[in-house]
């Protein structure tokens, strides 16, 4: 099978990426040293290609009305111009079709960005539902537009540097807003527990603004750090914290699931019908050693699953989520068999490290 | 960085130092590490046990995935580097010299039919296809 590529492959190549087949995606999964550029993203600014993820436009009348429908979180909480919410999108049976964002940018428009591997399936079901709830919608899927996430503490300076027309507008951007600058549409998000934008650009425009940051002294970071750095962050990645035959109430999305307002959703009832029994927490490995997804947890409530797991550059140990008995409480020991150990980790209250530092107590 | 031609390998990626005394000293190869990434765990075999060629003995973990590494021969432990448990990352900076354990060959034969590195290297540029 054929890799699909970004407008960023032949960047990637050029500044000496590893690639590796990523969801069918030829994506770079380090540019040398995974742990330096967890750092660089931490202590100083880095820039990931994200190309792969899908931004989708709903337009129309209603359209807010629609997604309060379509989404676990509630499309009433952003009221503020650009302001953008996280949510889960459910099956009627409760599983996590995808987790997203949407932007509301005018009340005939949201923006929403979707994961890469998911988002065929996502635009489906979103066509599907509002054939029925609104057929005077239109879901668009941007496949014009690339987008490329610039994390770090000094990452809004340098996206000023190269974009200096973008600075009005996205000075005064709050967390989780974004503006649009025509071309160019600024959003204070990421997936890296620190500050930064991601920007989203015609596909022609980004390798020259790929250049342009590097130029200004913004390294590229691989898919290797991004996966340490949300799981620092205590960021869900979709197909592995959560997927279709998970609960969010057991995926730890419970904040983003709002059962509380009279508002009926898709996948409502059947959360309602089956409370959780189970609950995602973080772990730290006592003792040496590496978690990863898949280890299983023995606690004093019966057995639960690492379903992320890894060596935390900014902790110096190794780190996990884990779906767990919710007996299971904060401070608890539990023991997870690595091979053909059972070796001590502690149960914590995650996230594990955001904007630099360490925030998790052992 | 090119396989040094005075060792010896598998394809399971181990390189093979044969010392004066007839003992051998065993690590994972340039390539090994490069595929793995930031080393971060290290957990080589107890001196005294006693392995068949072919055996998993030990463990290097990077940050992305964890790997066996392989007895080239059938032999036993005689050491195993500690100085890794602290700093893993010695085997990305410094392959060929960061050892991971030692051993005592039941056969120096066996040792000698293992491959040289123009074969490994061989190995190496097929898996590149």
């Amino acid at each position: 099978m054929t890799l699909k590529t970004t407008p960023l492959n032949a960047a990637h190549r050029a500044m000496g990426a590893k690639m590796v087949d990523f969801g069918g995606w030829d994506m770079p999964v380090n540019y040398g040293s995974q742990i330096d550029e967890h750092h660089q993203v931490r202590n100083d600014v880095g820039m990931f290609d994200v190309c792969h993820m899908r931004v989708v436009d709903a337009k129309g009348d209603g359209v807010r009305a629609f997604l309060r429908y379509l989404l676990a979180n509630n499309a009433d909480k952003i009221t503020l111009p650009g302001k953008a919410l996280y949510s889960a999108m459910l099956r009627p049976e409760g599983g996590v079709i995808d987790d997203l964002i949407i932007y509301f940018m005018t009340e005939q428009w949201f923006r929403i960005v979707v994961n890469a591997g998911t988002a065929d399936k996502d635009i489906a079901w979103m066509k599907q539902q509002a054939a029925t709830r609104a057929p005077n919608l239109t879901i668009t899927s941007r496949d014009d537009l690339a987008m490329v996430a610039i994390q770090g503490p000094n990452a809004r300076a340098k996206v000023w540097q190269v974009l200096p027309q973008t600075k009005a507008a996205t000075e005064s951007l709050v967390n989780f807003q974004a503006a649009d600058c025509g071309e160019y549409f600024v959003a204070r998000t990421g997936y890296t527990g620190e500050d930064g934008f991601e920007v989203m650009l015609p596909k022609e425009k980004v390798e020259a603004f790929w250049y342009e940051l590097n130029k200004a002294g913004v390294k590229p970071i691989g898919l290797g750090a991004r996966d340490t750095l949300r799981l620092e962050a205590g960021m869900n990645l979709y197909g592995q914290d959560m997927d279709e035959s998970i609960n969010p109430l057991e995926a730890g999305m419970a904040w983003t699931v709002d059962l509380k307002s009279e508002r009926d959703f898709i996948g409502k009832a059947a959360l309602l019908a089956h409370p959780p029994t189970r609950k995602l927490v973080g772990l730290v490995l006592l003792d040496r050693g590496v978690l990863r997804g898949h280890q299983k947890v023995q606690t004093a409530h019966g057995e639960g699953e690492i379903t992320s797991g890894s060596f935390s550059p900014t902790l110096e140990k190794s780190i996990a989520l884990a779906r767990v008995p919710n007996g299971v409480q904060i401070g608890d020991s539990v023991q997870v068999a690595i091979r053909d150990k059972m070796l001590a980790a502690q149960v914590v209250k995650y996230p594990f490290a955001r904007n630099g530092k360490t925030v998790c107590s052992l | 960085m090119s396989n040094p031609s005075n060792l010896k390998y598998t394809a399971s990626h181990e390189w093979v130092k044969t010392e004066a005394d007839g003992t051998i000293t065993i690590g994972i190869t340039q390539h090994a590490q490069e595929l793995l990434g930031d080393m971060v765990f290290v957990e080589a075999p107890a001196a005294g046990r006693k392995l068949k060629a072919k055996e998993e003995c030990a463990v290097v973990e990077s940050v992305k995935a964890a790997a066996d590494v392989y007895a080239p021969v059938s032999g036993e432990v005689i050491a195993a580097n500690s100085a890794l448990d602290g700093a893993p990352e010695q085997i990305n900076s410094d392959p060929f010299g960061a050892w991971i354990f030692k051993m005592k060959p039941d056969s120096a034969a066996d040792v000698a039919a293992l491959m040289d590195a123009t074969a490994y290297q061989a190995i190496v540029d097929s898996e590149a296809h």
